[in-house]
C-alpha cells in the first residue's frame, strides 16, 4: 500500500525544549489516521511540520511524496487543511467562498464551477447558495469547511479537531463524509478529543510528552493496554498505571 | 435554588431560548448538555444577571436576576467559557484582586479553594497569561470560588480539554459538592452527563428532557442493535440504509448503532440481509442506549 505520510525520527526543538521527539510513523493511502494526545503533548507542532508550516529540527519525513525540509510549498499545494476554528469567510456567500478557495488551490474556472455545483448538490445546499455564510446554521458550516478543504482533491487532508462542540447528529454526518472520502482513496489525518471518534479511525497514534507511545488499530491498542475503550487507553498512556482518581 | 418558568429570549430574529422551564435543587450538580448554538451560554448569562430576557419568570436563590442582581452577584461564582482574568497580573494578584472586590481574603476562603489552589500555588508569582490551559482553568475556578458562593456557574469548563484533564476537572467539581455548593455546569460532551446528579438536554433553544442521567439513557423507546462487520463501518452503514426495514443508523465507537422499523426481534433477519449483501464476519447484538442515542433520537423528533 502506498504511503502518503512517512515520518522517521522527526524532531522539533524550541531552544532547550523538545516539543516533538523522534516520532516515527506512516499513514497509507485511503487511511483514516487518528493523531491523539493530551493538550501540550506536541500534536500541533507535529501537524505544523507535516503541513509545511514549520521547519523540523532533525529527522526525515515526506507528505504526499514531498520532503518536509525542502519542499514545503509543494506540500501545501497537495494537502487540504481544516482547523477547529471556522476559517471560511462569513461575509462571503457559499459560492464566493468556493471560488476564492478554488482559486487559491489553482483550480480553473470550469473546475471551480463544476466542483462547486457538485459540492452544493451533495450537501443539498441549493437554497442557501446565495446566502452569506454567517447566516448558515453552525452544524452546516463544519461540513462546508470540510468540503471546501477537499475541493482540489488533495492526496491527504488534515483535520484539526473538526467536530468540537458540534451536535451528535452533525458529528456523525461529518464522519460519514470522512468515510466517503477515504473510500475514494483520500488519506485523512485527524485530531480529536472525542475518544469514541478515535474508534472510527483505521489506525491511531497517541502522543505523550512529544513522543509516540501508542501506535496501531483501536483494537490492537485496546488489547495491548487491556482496556475496554479508547478513553482507558488514553488515560493509561497519558498518566500511567499509577493514575487513579479514587 | 434556581427556578425558570416559560423563559424566552430573542436576539433580533434568532430565538435563542424558546419557552423553557426547569428547576435546580439545592446542592445538586446540574448539567446543561447540548451542542454549540443550543442556547447554553444565553441561559447561563441570564441566570448570572448578565443578560436581560424577553418573557418568563426566573428566580435564583429566590431572587430576580433583574431587580436583585446585586444580591445574586454577591452570592454566585461564575466561570465563563473564555478565560477572563487579568493576564498581566500574577496568580496571587488575580486572586487577591477578586477577594478584595468581594470583601474577603485568600486566607478566609482557603479552606474551600485549598485543593485546587495547592496545584497552582508553586506558580503564584507567575503572570496568569504565562500559565498553561489547565492552570488557567484552575486559577479561574479559584477566583470564582473566592467569596464562598452558594451557586457556582461553569460555562463549558471542559471544552477543548483532553480526556485526562477533563476527568481531573470533574473530580474537582465533585469534591466541591461536599462544601454545600450548588453547581450549574454546561458541556457539549454527552459522556459527562453521567457525572451530574440531574441533567437537561438542550438543542436549538429548547429543553428536550430533564431528568436523572440514568433515566434519560433509559428513555430510548426502540430496540437498539450494535453491529460490526469485517468490511468496516462505511460499507455497513451504506448497506443498512438500503435495507427495507431501515429506521436509523449511525457510527458509534467501533460499532454502528441501528434501529429497525419493525418492533419484533429480528436479529437473524438483519444478519441474513447483510450476508446476502456481501458483508462478512457480521456481529450483531442488542445494546443498552446511552445519553447520546437518546439525544439523537430527541433531535430527530424535534
Amino acid at each position: 500500500m502506498e504511503k502518503i505520510i512517512e515520518s522517521t525520527e522527526l524532531t522539533k526543538t524550541f531552544g532547550d525544549f523538545t516539543a516533538v521527539n523522534k516520532i516515527t510513523f506512516d499513514v497509507k493511502k485511503g487511511e483514516i489516521f487518528g493523531f491523539l494526545g493530551a493538550n501540550g503533548a506536541g500534536k500541533s507542532t507535529a501537524m505544523r511540520m507535516l503541513t509545511g508550516l514549520l521547519s523540523p529540527t532533525s529527522g526525515a519525513a515526506t507528505v504526499a511524496g514531498y520532503d518536509v525540509f525542502t519542499e514545503q510549498e509543494k506540500i501545501k499545494k497537495n494537502i487540504g487543511y481544516m482547523s477547529q476554528k471556522f476559517s471560511l469567510y462569513n461575509d462571503l456567500t457559499l459560492m464566493e467562498n468556493i471560488t476564492f478557495y478554488g482559486g487559491i488551490y489553482g483550480l480553473s474556472n470550469t473546475q471551480i464551477k463544476e466542483r462547486g455545483e457538485k459540492l452544493i448538490e451533495r450537501l443539498d445546499l441549493g437554497n442557501i447558495k446565495k446566502k452569506l455564510l454567517k447566516e448558515v446554521p453552525l452544524g452546516w458550516k463544519q461540513k462546508i469547511a470540510f468540503s471546501v478543504a477537499t475541493l482540489h482533491n488533495p492526496k491527504v487532508v488534515f483535520l484539526d479537531e473538526p467536530t468540537g462542540g458540534v451536535d451528535p447528529i452533525t458529528r456523525r454526518q461529518f464522519w460519514e463524509m470522512i468515510y466517503e472520502k477515504a473510500d475514494q482513496g483520500m488519506t485523512v489525518f485527524v485530531t480529536t478529543h472525542y475518544m469514541d471518534e478515535a474508534e472510527y479511525c483505521h489506525r491511531i497514534s497517541m502522543m505523550v510528552h512529544g513522543e509516540i507511545h501508542g501506535y496501531g488499530t483501536p483494537k490492537e491498542l485496546k488489547k495491548e493496554f487491556n482496556a475496554q475503550n479508547m478513553d482507558e487507553v488514553f488515560i493509561h498512556l497519558a498518566r500511567g498505571d499509577q493514575y487513579n482518581l479514587k | 435554588m434556581i427556578s425558570i418558568r416559560n423563559l424566552s429570549k430573542n436576539y433580533e430574529e434568532v430565538q435563542a431560548l424558546k419557552n423553557i422551564s426547569l428547576e435546580v435543587k439545592p446542592k445538586e450538580i446540574f448539567g446543561l448538555i447540548g451542542p454549540d448554538g443550543a442556547g447554553k451560554t444565553t441561559l447561563m448569562r441570564i441566570l448570572t444577571s448578565l443578560l436581560l430576557f424577553d418573557e418568563g419568570e426566573v428566580q435564583v436563590m429566590g431572587k430576580s436576576p433583574i431587580s436583585d442582581y446585586q444580591f445574586i452577584r454577591n452570592h454566585i461564582g461564575y466561570m465563563p467559557g473564555k478565560f477572563s482574568l487579568y493576564e498581566d497580573l500574577t496568580v496571587e494578584e488575580n486572586l487577591s484582586f477578586f477577594a478584595n472586590i468581594f470583601g474577603t481574603t485568600i486566607e478566609k476562603s482557603y479552606d474551600l479553594i485549598k485543593d485546587i489552589y495547592q496545584q497552582i500555588e508553586p506558580f503564584k508569582k507567575r503572570k496568569a497569561g504565562a500559565l498553561s490551559g489547565g492552570m488557567k482553568q484552575k486559577l479561574a475556578l479559584c477566583a470564582a470560588l473566592i467569596h464562598y458562593p452558594k451557586i457556582l456557574f461553569l460555562d463549558e469548563p471542559t471544552t477543548g480539554v483532553d480526556p485526562v484533564s477533563r476527568k481531573e476537572f470533574w473530580h474537582i467539581i465533585q469534591q466541591l459538592h461536599h462544601h454545600d455548593i450548588t453547581i450549574f455546569v454546561s458541556t457539549p460532551y454527552m459522556d459527562e452527563a453521567n457525572l451530574c446528579d440531574r441533567i437537561a438536554l438542550i438543542d436549538k433553544g429548547e429543553i428536550l428532557n430533564v431528568d436523572l442521567p440514568e433515566n434519560i439513557s433509559k428513555a430510548f423507546d426502540k430496540t437498539l442493535y450494535a453491529i460490526q462487520c469485517h468490511e468496516g463501518n462505511y460499507q455497513l452503514i451504506k448497506k443498512l440504509r438500503e435495507y427495507t426495514h431501515f429506521d436509523s443508523v449511525f457510527p458509534f465507537g467501533e460499532e454502528v448503532h441501528y434501529t429497525d422499523a419493525r418492533a419484533t426481534d429480528i436479529e437473524s433477519d438483519i444478519k441474513l440481509y447483510l450476508e446476502e449483501s456481501g458483508l462478512t464476519s457480521i456481529q450483531i447484538r442488542k445494546t443498552a442506549s446511552t445519553i447520546e442515542d437518546v439525544f439523537i433520537s430527541l433531535m430527530n423528533k424535534n
